[in-house]
C-alpha cells in the first residue's frame, strides 16, 4: 500500500500537467493564428502549424483553450501550496547551486536517480515555466480586456507593449517546452513517473 | 484576381492582396457556403481546400467553441464596468496616416449623400423617426482621442467627435432596458452590442474625425466610437439605429467572431 508520498509525482500533479500541456498547446498554436493576422515582426507562422483555420476559429480556441489553462492552472498552484509539495520540491533554489547544476548538467554529469527530487536546473525550469505561464495570463488579461484592467495595463506598459511581453513570454514558454521534451526523451524514467506516478 | 491565385496558395500576395482576396470571395458565397467557409477557414489554403474536399471537419467541436463563446459574452457583460473609462491621449499622439480597415478595398468605400441622408430611428423608442446630419449636428458635441483596437491586434489612437450616444438614446426616448441596439449601414454591414456599452459616458455617435466630418473610408455619415469595443464592433456609414431585445447579430459575428467584443 503506498501512501501519496511515495510517488514520485501524485495524480494530481500528472492530471494537471498534462491537462496544462494540452492547455499550453491549443493556446500557442491558436495564438500563432492570432498573431499572423496582424504580425508583429517581420515573420508569419507557417498556417499549417496554426489551429482554427482563420482569425474567427482561432480566437474561438484560444478563448476557449483560456478557461482550461486558468482553471487547471489554479488548481495547480492552489494544490502545490496546500500539500506543500511548492515547498518540498522547489525550495531551496540557490543560484549557486543552480550554476552548479548547470554547468554538471552540461557536461553530462547530472544524475536523476531520485526522481523525488528536482535538481536546482529543474527547480529554476519549472518555477520559471509557471511565472511565464502567469505573465502570459496576465498580459492576455490586458489585451482581451485592456480598458477593464487599467492597473494591470499600466504594469504591462500599455496596450501595445502588453502584445510584446505576450509574445515574448510565449517565445520563452516554446524554448522551455523543447528542451522540456529533448530531457523527458533523453530520461524516459521522468517521462514514466509523469504518466504512472512512479 | 484570377482563379489561379485562388487555387495556388503558395503565389505571393501581399498581406493586404490576400486580406481582400478572402473578403471578396466570402461576400461572394451565399449564406451556406459561408457557414462551410467558416468551418474550413477563410484563408488562402482553405480557400482552396473549398473546392475539393467534403466537410470531415467535427461540427461537436465548432458547436462546442460557438457555446464557450455565448459563455464568454456573458463573462465580458459581468465584467464591464460602466464606469470604468478607456484610456484617452494627447492630440500628438494621434496615428497618421490613420488605417483604412473595412470587409472590402477603400475603393468600395459607399457614396452617401450628406443633403439627402435621413438617419432612421426605430424599434423601441418613443420617437421613431427620422434625423438629418444638420438635426445632429445641432446637439450636444464631444471629442475624445481613443486608441482603436482591431481584433487582429493591431491599434491605433484617433480621435472623434460626435454627439454622446446616451444623450441620443434619451432624445429618442429610447428603451433603455432593452437588451440590443442595432445598426444598419450603408455598405451592407450591420452591428449590434449591449445596453449597458451603449450608455457607456465614451460611446458617441462620431460625426467628425481629427476634427473634420466623418471622412468616407472612416464612415461618413456616421460611425458608432466605442473605446471599449474591439472595432469590428464599432459600425460605420451608419443609415439605421433601431433598439430591440431579439438579438440582432452582427456582419462578422454571423461568421465566428465573438459577439461582445469588449476591451
Amino acid at each position: 500500500m503506498s501512501t501519496p508520498t511515495d510517488a514520485a509525482q501524485p495524480a494530481w500533479v500528472r492530471t494537471t500537467h498534462w491537462l496544462n500541456a494540452l492547455g499550453a498547446i491549443l493556446m500557442v498554436l491558436s495564438g500563432w493564428r492570432i498573431y499572423n493576422a496582424s504580425p508583429l515582426f517581420q515573420f508569419r507562422f507557417p498556417d499549417s502549424f496554426t489551429l482554427g483555420g482563420w482569425l474567427a476559429g482561432a480566437l474561438m480556441w484560444h478563448f476557449a483553450a483560456m478557461w482550461l489553462l486558468v482553471v487547471n492552472g489554479i488548481v495547480y498552484l492552489v494544490l502545490n501550496v496546500l500539500t506543500g509539495r511548492a515547498r518540498r520540491r522547489f525550495l531551496p533554489l540557490s543560484p549557486r547551486q543552480f550554476v552548479a547544476d548547470l554547468d554538471a548538467a552540461l557536461h553530462g554529469h547530472l544524475s536523476h536517480d531520485d526522481l523525488t527530487r528536482y535538481n536546482a536546473v529543474q527547480k529554476a525550469a519549472y518555477v520559471g515555466a509557471t511565472v511565464l505561464l502567469v505573465l502570459m495570463v496576465l498580459s492576455g488579461l490586458v489585451l482581451w480586456k485592456s480598458v477593464q484592467f487599467p492597473l494591470l495595463r499600466m504594469l504591462m506598459g500599455g496596450y501595445e507593449s502588453a502584445r510584446v511581453v505576450h509574445f515574448l513570454a510565449m517565445c520563452g514558454l516554446v524554448v522551455f517546452f523543447v528542451v522540456h521534451v529533448v530531457m523527458a526523451v533523453r530520461v524516459p524514467r521522468t517521462l514514466r513517473a509523469m504518466i504512472l506516478g512512479r | 484576381m484570377s482563379p489561379n491565385n485562388v487555387m495556388r496558395p503558395q503565389t505571393r500576395l501581399s498581406r493586404g492582396d490576400q486580406r481582400e482576396l478572402v473578403k471578396d470571395a466570402s461576400r461572394l458565397l451565399p449564406a451556406p457556403a459561408r457557414r462551410l467557409f467558416l468551418r474550413r477557414g477563410a484563408t488562402l489554403g482553405g480557400l482552396a481546400m473549398l473546392t475539393g474536399c467534403s466537410v470531415t471537419d467535427s461540427k461537436t467541436a465548432e458547436s462546442m467553441l460557438m457555446a464557450v463563446s455565448r459563455f464568454n459574452d456573458r463573462v465580458q457583460a459581468w465584467l464591464f464596468d460602466p464606469k470604468q473609462l478607456a484610456p484617452t491621449y494627447p492630440a500628438s499622439s494621434i496615428q497618421r496616416p490613420f488605417p483604412f480597415n473595412a470587409y472590402y478595398g477603400i475603393d468600395k468605400v459607399p457614396f452617401v449623400d450628406a443633403q439627402s441622408f435621413r438617419l432612421k430611428v426605430g424599434g423601441r423608442v418613443r420617437q421613431p423617426g427620422s434625423w438629418s446630419l444638420e438635426q445632429l449636428a445641432s446637439l450636444p458635441q464631444e471629442q475624445q482621442v481613443t486608441r482603436l483596437i482591431c481584433v487582429e491586434g493591431w491599434s491605433a489612437i484617433g480621435q472623434w467627435g460626435g454627439v454622446p450616444f446616451a444623450l441620443f438614446l434619451n432624445r429618442v426616448g429610447a428603451d433603455l432596458t432593452a437588451k440590443y441596439v442595432g445598426f444598419k449601414c450603408a455598405d451592407d454591414y450591420y452591428q449590434s452590442i449591449d445596453m449597458p456599452t451603449a450608455l457607456h459616458p465614451q460611446t458617441i455617435l462620431a460625426l467628425t474625425f481629427g476634427g473634420r466630418t466623418l471622412p468616407p473610408p472612416f464612415g461618413f455619415p456616421m460611425k458608432l466610437r466605442m473605446p471599449t469595443k474591439l472595432g469590428y464592433k464599432n459600425p460605420k456609414h451608419i443609415v439605421e439605429i433601431f433598439v430591440t431585445n431579439d438579438y440582432p447579430g452582427g456582419y462578422w459575428e454571423d461568421q465566428g467572431y465573438n459577439w461582445f467584443g469588449g476591451s
